[in-house]
């Protein structure tokens, strides 16, 4: 009655039939990937000294106001003029790189074409650029007398110093979101899922419509709050090409750092929590929707 | 609907992937496309569906029913194809997967709710899968996918069904049941088709009809029974069920063919028969040890090794007659080949070795 254990144990020498197995003693290990402790613990010390400390500081600033002066901070009829043109242009920002954007991935993933490279690495050219590099090179195109502002303005269209003209800056310093989001998607498509809509009788439209965008839809939005977030944030392009007019073209930043130049920092730090409270509660939406989205079809297996 | 390929040439850049290739397939009949995988048996394949085209101006015609489909895209082809991965739309319900083909038609021809619906149910029930149509995709099996696959190419009636390698990725006991199932499905209906396989088994198993290609041509065609026991090329007998293979001079059998330069003697395992060294000892026994055994089933599989020359060749017995001899590993015993096939100078010779130990030529 010997054990395969203890006879591994001695080799091939005989076993007195007292001898009982050498009890291992290290602990047995059982996740296949070590180190959850160590790194576990990393994260979390990493993001509470990047993002939970300072992000609380605008909470505690913040919670020396009472709720009157605070309402007051945050409800001053400049300070939501400044939330509508962030958030609407943002929105709006998003919303068109989403769809160009898809276009640009979808051209740079499915065709091959000489100076597709070049392309590809112009796209990521808005992470790079300082953003204010940017503003003042879109002005500069876009002002009255700028290359193309001279022949805008004529017809009627205001692009630079307007909410035009942030709108355009946002969807510069927007589109690489949505492409780098995209392209690795479509990439992965599965080639035969289209061959079979073809094959079933569909048109090039149809497949594209019910076939391709829905499965793409998922990434589409992710791309989509990627933009709609760095919008939000904004700054150094924005403030040279809107032309800052109070009640106009101010953006949320634009104001918090007028707050903080004139030592106001109670109601910059204000304005700040509603901020990061209105940008958490928007992507959390977001985030719901795109799992919601790929949770079709991906039930259940 | 009867299909006719002709002259049909394919290359992607500089990779040749058919070389004049002819194919017909008569109405009604299940053909199976059998080689090993770059043989250009799924080109071939996607070619009938309209999914790829052959090369321009080599004058390749694809025919329908005596129609000239060549130029025709693949949703004006009326084929159904099935895929080896299913290609399901996974954001679709199972019932919006089947009924796809029947929603893009154009708005003349495009049944109405109902009468998809209606279509859709009896389509569930002819692959029995009734009361799953309101799943997804991800929740079925692999041999459910594939049968709603089967289902989505049928909705719209095709005259022809495709299926490109359609149980390959699924394991071996769900592909067995499945490739019954679409044998008697195939008969039930009647429709044309062309299945793609690199599992001889399968083809041999499935098909009215089997096309071995080889190295982007067609190596053979026949009905399965007739390619295996006619080989006409060392490809397809090797490529078909399995076969001892001997370079000529080595081997005792082959010594007539000796002079005649190269030659390749083949011996398929159950034509090996395997006897005590004392019992009736003649010209053609080969005295061989018995390195391994496996039976299962009614069959025995016995590797042995030829002594003195280190060649292993497999020999397949009944397990009865293995319970007779009583055979061990290491025994060595007397082999005889029953039926050997010797190809030289581009044709096979057959022979048979009697009990008595005349080899006898048969006619070819």
């Amino acid at each position: 009655m010997i054990s395969n254990t203890s006879r591994e144990d001695t080799g091939d020498r005989p076993i007195p039939p007292t001898s009982v197995p050498k009890r291992r003693r290290e602990r047995i290990n059982r996740r296949v990937i070590p180190g959850f402790g160590l790194t576990m613990g990393f994260t979390l010390t990493y993001l509470t000294l990047l993002v939970l400390i300072p992000l609380s500081a605008v909470f505690i600033r913040t919670s020396g106001m009472g709720w009157d002066d605070f309402w007051k901070a945050i409800s001053s009829p400049q300070v939501v003029s400044a939330y509508k043109v962030t958030f609407g242009v943002s929105f709006y920002a998003a919303l068109t790189n989403a769809f160009f954007g898809f276009i640009v991935a979808w051209v740079l993933t499915r065709y091959q074409f000489p100076g597709r490279k070049l392309v590809d690495a112009l796209v990521d050219l808005p992470f790079a650029l300082p953003t204010a590099v940017a503003g003042i090179a879109l002005t500069a195109l876009y002002a009255p007398n700028g290359w193309l502002g001279q022949f805008l303005y004529p017809l009627g269209l205001e692009t630079a110093y307007s909410t035009t003209g942030i709108f355009i800056a946002l969807t510069f310093i927007g589109l690489p979101f949505v492409v780098r989001t995209l392209q690795p998607v479509i990439e992965v498509f599965d080639r035969e899922v289209e061959e079979a809509g073809a094959s079933l009788g569909a048109s090039r439209l149809r497949v594209f419509f019910t076939i391709i965008v829905p499965a793409l839809i998922p990434a589409m939005l992710t791309g989509f709050a990627l933009a709609f977030a760095r919008a939000i944030g904004e700054y150094g392009s924005v403030i040279f090409i809107s032309g800052n007019q109070p009640m106009k073209t101010e953006i949320v930043p634009l104001v918090i750092v007028k707050f903080l130049e004139n030592y106001n920092y109670p109601q910059a730090t204000a304005v700040a929590c509603v901020m990061l409270i209105a940008s958490f509660v928007l992507l959390l939406i977001v985030n719901i929707l795109q799992r919601w989205t790929e949770s079709i079809g991906q039930a259940r297996s | 609907m009867s299909i006719r390929a002709l002259n049909i040439h394919k290359t992607f850049g500089n990779y040749k992937a058919l070389d004049d290739v002819s194919l017909e397939v008569p109405e009604g009949r299940l053909v199976s496309l059998l080689g090993p995988s770059g043989s250009g048996k799924t080109t071939v394949l996607r070619i009938l569906a309209g999914l790829e085209f052959p090369d321009p101006k080599t004058g390749a015609t694809i025919e329908f029913h005596g129609e000239d489909v060549t130029n025709l895209s693949a949703g004006k082809r009326g084929v159904g194809f099935v895929f080896q991965h299913y290609a399901l739309f996974k954001h679709m319900t199972i019932e919006r997967n089947i009924g796809f083909g029947l929603r893009a038609k154009p708005r003349r021809e495009r049944p109405g709710d109902e009468a998809i619906a209606a279509r859709v149910k009896e389509l569930l029930e002819l692959v029995q899968l009734d009361g799953l149509g309101k799943r997804y995709p991800s929740e079925l099996s692999g041999g459910q996918r594939q049968r709603i696959a089967l289902a989505r190419a049928l909705a719209s009636q095709p005259k022809v069904l495709l299926l490109d390698e359609p149980f390959g990725a699924l394991d071996a006991k769900v592909r067995k049941d499945l490739r019954r199932w679409l044998r008697l499905f195939q008969e039930e209906i009647k429709i044309t088709t062309v299945f793609v396989t690199h599992d001889q088994e399968e083809a041999l198993e499935l098909a009215d009809e089997v096309v071995v290609m080889n190295n982007a041509r067609i190596a053979q065609v026949g009905a399965p029974q007739d390619v295996y026991d006619n080989p006409v090329s060392p490809f397809v007998i090797e490529f078909l069920g399995n076969v001892n293979r001997f370079t000529a001079g080595v081997s005792k059998p082959s010594k007539s063919q000796a002079t005649e330069g190269k030659s390749v003697l083949y011996v398929r395992p159950h034509d090996v028969d395997i006897r005590l060294t004392d019992e009736n000892p003649h010209d053609y026994a080969i005295r061989s040890k018995i390195q391994h055994i496996f039976s299962a089933g009614n069959y025995a599989r016995i590797s042995l090794d030829r002594i003195g020359y280190n060649e292993p060749f497999e020999a397949e017995i009944s397990r009865e007659k293995l319970r007779q001899l009583d055979l061990k590993v290491g025994m060595i015993v007397s082999v005889v080949f029953r039926h050997i096939r010797v190809f030289a100078k581009g044709q096979f010779k057959e022979s048979n070795v009697r009990e008595d130990g005349q080899l006898v030529e048969v006619a070819g």
